[in-house]
């Protein structure tokens, strides 16, 4: 395994060449004091050094060790809590937390790119201050002034941790049957009781307390979806001063041996008439949840992307040492005993595949993080509107897409390997067993397939589908012939995402179980297409400067790869899509 | 008490090195540059004696273009108090960066100044011992522990035959070893602090030194590549070559 290093020379690349994301800074009046190019790289750097030289040497051991479980406490692997402790000494735990409560303040724009240098660093180290800073969007949205102050500004710090509490062993996807209870009590705190699973970082020893968010019902409360409450329930209850009180009744149960983050703890905790307090309005649970889930959808998303990043650099470097076999045609290192295997045409597929992915999930995650920041802090509600219409369209995509083409370029970088790939030594199964998790936590790839094309086109009646489609023809059309190699096959794919589109909009009318028919493979073409519109703003961004630098030469490169390799996915997963549900049951539940 | 802390702009220690086509020197183009991590350490050693309240303000000084100015930063993020940017366009070499540094020592009446004990660039490792000698300072150069009371500096140093220990009287110089501390990460509120902080940009020529080189590089070119070593037939035949070809025996 080769030591991590940030991808920084790209992520100044997607900021400041294709999005010109500081001018966009300089726009929005409550960026422009907080934020400019020149911090923005400050922290960038700074980012890369903690989490290269910190995080990541800890990621290979901290799987062999795991989490150990020892009478309701759970250990974390050696290095972790001196690690976690100079993470958040720096202040990283709250990089996008609200100033008010201590927070820093910082755009979605830079977060999301240090999210990606501590995901790759260790996927499992990231999950910890991931679900702090979850937990603390909740508490910020929802929650009252008094608790808000009261536990924010440690959790911020990163003295606190965050768990959120939502999965039962009865309902995961379906959240509307939990029987977890809240019952009131006299002082206007709660009772809460029931066990909740999957928690992860529910229990561990890298902070003072943990505050988790738990949702339960209150007595009475209306049956399914909209009768869920959510709850803060803190591990050690906070005195008025501010100081550690008594233990809470909460507590882990056990831990889940798992395929992967195996250094993430993941818990069965018990709420046995565990004190909490109501956050945000009664049987309003889920929805205050689902406001923070925008951007834990993001961050998962781009858990994938950091996975074949990492995958990506083991790879290259290898392909570029490993002697077998000759080139077809010249030989290329004449001295040596075989041509080092990047010569290979199969090879460099793989490397390509990757890189295209990597990079373009790279932009696309950079673009959401600039629509969610467009939609939290500009003052112009038509713009902020059109934001957050966009972010609702494209989060699932971002969550479900990057994490799908997570698996697959960690699994090229496994195959570039070889036999190498398969042992352990090399750090490149562990970013396949790693990575599987993202595909399947924060709502499936399933859920979120069905969340796009029925919450989001659908029910949106295909309005903010049409937002996109606008930008990229828009784009296109202002574009110059220079960039026709491009634009011609981005216009065909727009087109044919259109007419799927609308396709589907008038099948789902008849029967509604075409829409779950088609879901997957339709979010599928939908990722294809947008990774298609970022490589066409990355090659404008790129083209011209091709012989100054290298750098472009390859972006230029990759561009063209993804342009004539991937992109005609589209074409067989959207002839999947037309063939509708009918197929899918033709087999009773007996015959499979 | 002031510090002054010198701190270089090099090529980041992570990046491997190219050299131009016409031999004149190391290729900057796109390349990633960074504070010079001995700097770094004599940064981190000023603002521990700041934070041990044994000094007043710590104050950071490159010279050269305006991209120092990031470096500046860089000191100002990992708790410098303010920055001086000493601006030229000149081929600096350490003669002319002592010069400078003087100037600006005497100017802010610093009593002690802590350098790096070389740059990683160019391994000259001149500018602390030249500026102590130019201002007429004791210095201790290659410290790998210092301890400041009462106007004294004590100052261990790793030595061949152990280490050695020298006392001094204030003002003076120290230039710093690899092992004299382990630089802090930055904060991310010291970060964007380090936008605020003050960096006043002084003309090199108002200095009144006299800044021109007065060496000339003729060649630079890669050190050469290492054999390929071969296999020995016996013991023997080990000893004759230790002995008359590697003369190490």
């Amino acid at each position: 395994m080769v030591d991590y290093q940030a991808p920084l020379r790209d992520m100044r690349f997607v900021l400041n060449e294709v999005f010109s994301v500081p001018r966009l800074w300089q726009t929005l009046q409550l960026l422009s004091d907080t934020v400019d190019e020149q911090t923005a790289e400050a922290i960038l750097e700074e980012a890369a050094k903690i989490t290269g030289n910190c995080i990541a040497p800890l990621n290979r051991m901290s799987d062999e060790e795991g989490c150990r479980w020892n009478d309701g406490m759970v250990l974390t692997p050696v290095g972790f809590r001196k690690a976690y402790q100079t993470y958040a000494e720096g202040g990283w735990v709250g990089v996008g937390g609200d100033p008010a409560y201590g927070g820093l303040g910082m755009p979605k724009a830079i977060s999301a790119q240090v999210e990606e240098m501590m995901h790759a660093s260790s996927l499992s180290f990231g999950l910890y201050p991931m679900l702090t800073a979850g937990a603390c969007l909740a508490i910020n949205t929802h929650a009252s002034e008094e608790l808000k102050q009261k536990y924010l500004p440690n959790m911020y710090a990163g003295t606190w941790a965050g768990s959120m509490c939502l999965t039962e062993a009865h309902a995961g996807s379906d959240l509307g049957t939990i029987r977890s209870r809240a019952e009131p009590q006299v002082d206007g705190s709660y009772e809460i009781s029931g066990t909740k699973i999957f928690i992860t970082g529910g229990e561990h020893d890298l902070t003072e307390n943990i505050i988790h968010l738990v949702l339960a019902k209150l007595p009475n409360a209306p049956a399914g979806s909209k009768g869920i409450s959510l709850f803060l329930v803190p591990k050690f209850l906070v005195n008025a001063d501010g100081s550690l009180g008594e233990r809470n009744t909460v507590s882990c149960g056990s831990i889940e041996d798992k395929m992967g983050i195996k250094a993430s703890a993941t818990c069965v905790m018990h709420f046995d008439g565990a004190t909490g307090w109501l956050v945000g309005e009664a049987n309003k649970g889920l929805a205050a949840m689902f406001t923070m889930m925008n951007y834990e959808r993001l961050g998962v998303g781009i858990q994938g992307l950091a996975a074949g990043e990492r995958s990506y650099q083991n790879a290259v470097a290898y392909a570029r040492e490993r002697l077998q076999g000759r080139a077809p045609g010249n030989l290329v290192a004449k001295d040596e005993i075989a041509d080092p295997i990047i010569v290979h045409p199969d090879v460099r597929r793989m490397l390509l595949t990757m890189k295209a992915l990597n990079e373009g999930g790279r932009a696309f995650s950079s673009y959401v993080a600039i629509q969610l920041d467009a939609a939290k802090f500009s003052e112009d509600p038509v713009v902020s509107k059109r934001a957050e219409e966009l972010v609702a369209i494209l989060t699932p995509v971002a969550k479900a897409f990057l994490t799908d083409m997570g698996l697959e370029t960690t699994i090229h970088g496994q195959q570039v390997l070889g036999g190498h790939g398969f042992i352990r030594e090399w750090g490149q199964e562990q970013l396949v067993r790693d990575v599987r998790i993202t595909q399947i936590y924060e709502g499936t790839n399933g859920i979120q397939a069905l969340d796009l094309v029925a919450r989001k086109v659908i029910g949106s009646d295909g309005a903010f589908y049409q937002h996109f489609a606008e930008e990229i023809i828009m784009f296109i059309d202002s574009s110059g012939s220079s960039l026709s190699e491009f634009t011609v096959p981005l216009k065909e794919a727009i087109a044919n995402l259109e007419n799927l589109t609308a396709d589907l909009l008038e099948r789902a009318k008849a029967d509604a179980n075409e829409i779950g028919a088609a879901s997957v493979e339709y979010l599928h073409v939908f990722g294809y297409t947008a990774y298609a519109y970022m490589w066409a703003l990355m090659a404008k961004a790129s083209l011209g400067k091709e012989s100054q630098d290298e750098f472009y030469a390859s972006k230029l490169g990759t561009a063209r790869f993804y342009f004539a390799r991937l992109l005609p996915r589209i074409y067989s997963l959207s002839a999947s899509v037309k063939a509708g549900s009918e197929t899918l049951y033709l087999l009773n539940a007996e015959q499979f | 008490m002031k510090i002054l802390v010198p701190v270089k702009r090099v090529i980041d220690p992570n990046v491997k090195v190219r050299l131009k086509n016409d031999g004149s020197g190391v290729d900057l183009d796109n390349v990633k540059m960074s504070i010079n991590p001995f700097d770094e350490i004599a940064v981190e050693e000023a603002v521990r004696l700041k934070e041990a309240g044994e000094a007043s303000e710590v104050i950071a000084v490159s010279c050269g273009g305006h991209v120092c100015q990031e470096t500046l930063r860089s000191a100002l993020a990992l708790g410098a108090d303010r920055a001086i940017q000493v601006e030229t366009d000149c081929d600096l070499q350490p003669l002319a960066v002592a010069k400078l540094l003087k100037a600006v020592v005497i100017s802010e009446s610093a009593s002690l100044v802590i350098c790096g004990k070389q740059a990683i660039d160019d391994d000259a490792g001149q500018v602390g011992q030249m500026l102590a000698a130019l201002l007429g300072w004791p210095q201790a150069t290659f410290a790998s522990n210092v301890a400041i009371s009462e106007g004294l500096a004590k100052v261990m140093r790793e030595i061949d035959d152990g280490v050695e220990t020298l006392e001094m009287r204030l003002p003076a110089l120290i230039t710093t070893d690899l092992r004299l501390n382990e630089p802090r990460y930055a904060s991310l509120p010291n970060i964007m602090k380090a936008k605020k902080k003050p960096l006043e940009v002084v003309a090199a020529a108002d200095l009144g030194v006299d800044i021109s080189p007065r060496l000339t590089v003729l060649k630079v070119t890669e050190p050469a590549t290492r054999k390929a070593g071969i296999l020995v037939e016996d013991v023997t035949q080990l000893l004759d070559k230790l002995k008359n070809e590697a003369k190490v025996i």
